[in-house]
């Protein structure tokens, strides 16, 4: 098995897009046989990046997608937006910092949820996060 | 002899008004206009008359295929399952067969019989294709586009519970604890329960509105109570980081009842003959 298994993308630019993207994201966690908890894990990640597309960056795009290679399972997830980017990410992932009032433990929270976790951002650009979770069924864990 | 299908048209035709009235008071008409019972009748006559009462694509049924489905996703909305939505349908068909049986003692009583209850089971058929059609999650969808109101349950003198289900994150959630506030003030509740055995997903967005209402409980006097939490929300909380701080929880909403008792000075305690 190698190469994306099945990727979706969702528009998100509303509350009932984070319900569909959670809906997407737990059909994956699923087929890929995670179990209730890291189904669980994986989809609350989902959620939070999710929301933050929308609010922190006025909207985007959430692409879904399972892959196999040599060492087997993941599920990825790529969230991306063009908005305002975040100036300084360490800080961002700090928890409890926040720009909205907000708990400010989406980001860091997320990463501490799953197995692989990238920001990409540019200050006015906008802002792109890729996560990675594992199937049970890959090798050297 | 007149044609069977023919007779049996014409007796649901004559016998349209007791028909419709039984209907309205059987639960799965509930909240719906004599019209709508109308409409149906006419739809099952129709298929009778064209001899296809076992044909869910007859044109009889086409007619009122949006209406059935409409008031089947309305129910499962609302909270029934869908097996209990099936059998409320079932329920329309003894009063239609029995005013058949009752009026007929000729050699067409079993026949029509047979065919009304046939026509009846296709009924059924036809109004929970929507909904087999439709996942959980969907319902989901539409709950929040509805935003349907949760219901706030008085539990007791001075308890109050919501239960919550679903997704939390919406306009929905914002109404719900606007509900439960407003419940709070009108029943001087001591007591609030926030019951999310049937939420799926508790993210920070969620944590917040139930942190929110919590601490807005408090301010109006009354003390709240999580119940509900399960197992793979609690772990993914925790790595979250959300602290829901000195929030009482419970494991189950009876659980929680039981302390809202105790805090109204009321204990649960078995009967003397037992
Ligand atoms: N996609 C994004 N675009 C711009 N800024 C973001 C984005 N995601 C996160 N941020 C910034 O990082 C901060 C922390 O994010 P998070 O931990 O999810 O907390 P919260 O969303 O509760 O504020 C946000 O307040 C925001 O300033
Ligand atoms: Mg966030």
């Amino acid at each position: 098995m190698s190469g994306p298994v099945s990727a979706q993308a969702i528009h998100v630019g509303s509350d009932l897009d984070i319900v569909r993207i959670r809906k997407v994201v737990r059909e994956h966690a699923v087929a890929a046989g995670l179990s209730l908890v890291d189904q669980t894990k994986l989809v609350t990640a989902a959620s939070e990046l999710a929301r933050n597309t929308l609010v922190h960056g006025g909207g985007g795009e959430v692409t879904v997608s399972t892959e196999g290679d040599e060492r087997g399972t993941t599920i990825r997830l790529v969230f991306a937006d063009r908005g305002p980017g975040i100036d300084d990410v360490d800080k961002a992932l700090t928890d409890g910092f926040t720009t909205n009032s907000a708990l400010g433990l989406g980001l860091g929270g997320a990463r501490r949820l799953v197995h692989e976790f990238h920001i990409d951002t540019e200050p006015g650009r906008g802002t792109t996060v890729r996560i990675g979770f594992h199937a049970p069924n890959r090798r050297g864990r | 002899m007149q044609d069977i299908n023919v007779s049996v048209a014409e007796f649901l035709d004559h016998h349209g008004d007791e028909i419709v009235d039984a209907w309205q008071r059987r639960t799965f008409f509930a909240g719906r206009t004599g019209g709508d019972c109308r409409a149906v009748l006419n739809g099952v006559a129709e298929v009778v008359l064209a001899g296809r009462p076992e044909d869910p694509t007859a044109a009889g049924f086409d007619a009122i295929r949006d209406l059935l489905g409409e008031i089947a996703m309305d129910r499962i909305r609302r909270g029934e399952t869908a097996a209990q939505t099936a059998v409320t349908l079932h329920d329309l068909k003894p009063p239609v067969v029995e005013l058949w049986t009752s009026s007929r003692d000729g050699d067409d009583a079993l026949p029509g019989a047979l065919r009304l209850s046939t026509a009846l089971d296709t009924l059924r058929l036809v109004a929970m294709e929507l909904v087999g059609g439709e996942s959980a999650d969907l319902v989901e969808e539409r709950q929040q586009l509805l935003e349907l109101s949760t219901p706030v349950i008085r539990m007791w003198d001075g308890i109050l519970a919501v239960p919550l289900i679903g997704t939390l994150d919406s306009a929905r959630t914002q109404a719900t604890m606007e509900g439960l506030l407003q419940a709070i003030v009108d029943q001087q509740a001591r007591v609030a329960i926030l019951d999310i055995t049937g939420v799926s997903t508790v993210d920070t967005a969620v944590a917040q509105h139930l942190l929110r209402t919590v601490m807005a409980a408090r301010l109006m006097g009354a003390k709240c109570v999580i119940s509900g939490i399960r197992p793979q929300i609690a772990q993914t909380m925790v790595q979250l980081g959300i602290d829901l701080g000195d929030v009482t929880t419970r494991a189950t909403l009876a659980d929680a009842l039981a302390y809202g008792l105790r805090q109204i000075g009321l204990v649960v305690a078995a009967a003397d003959n037992h």
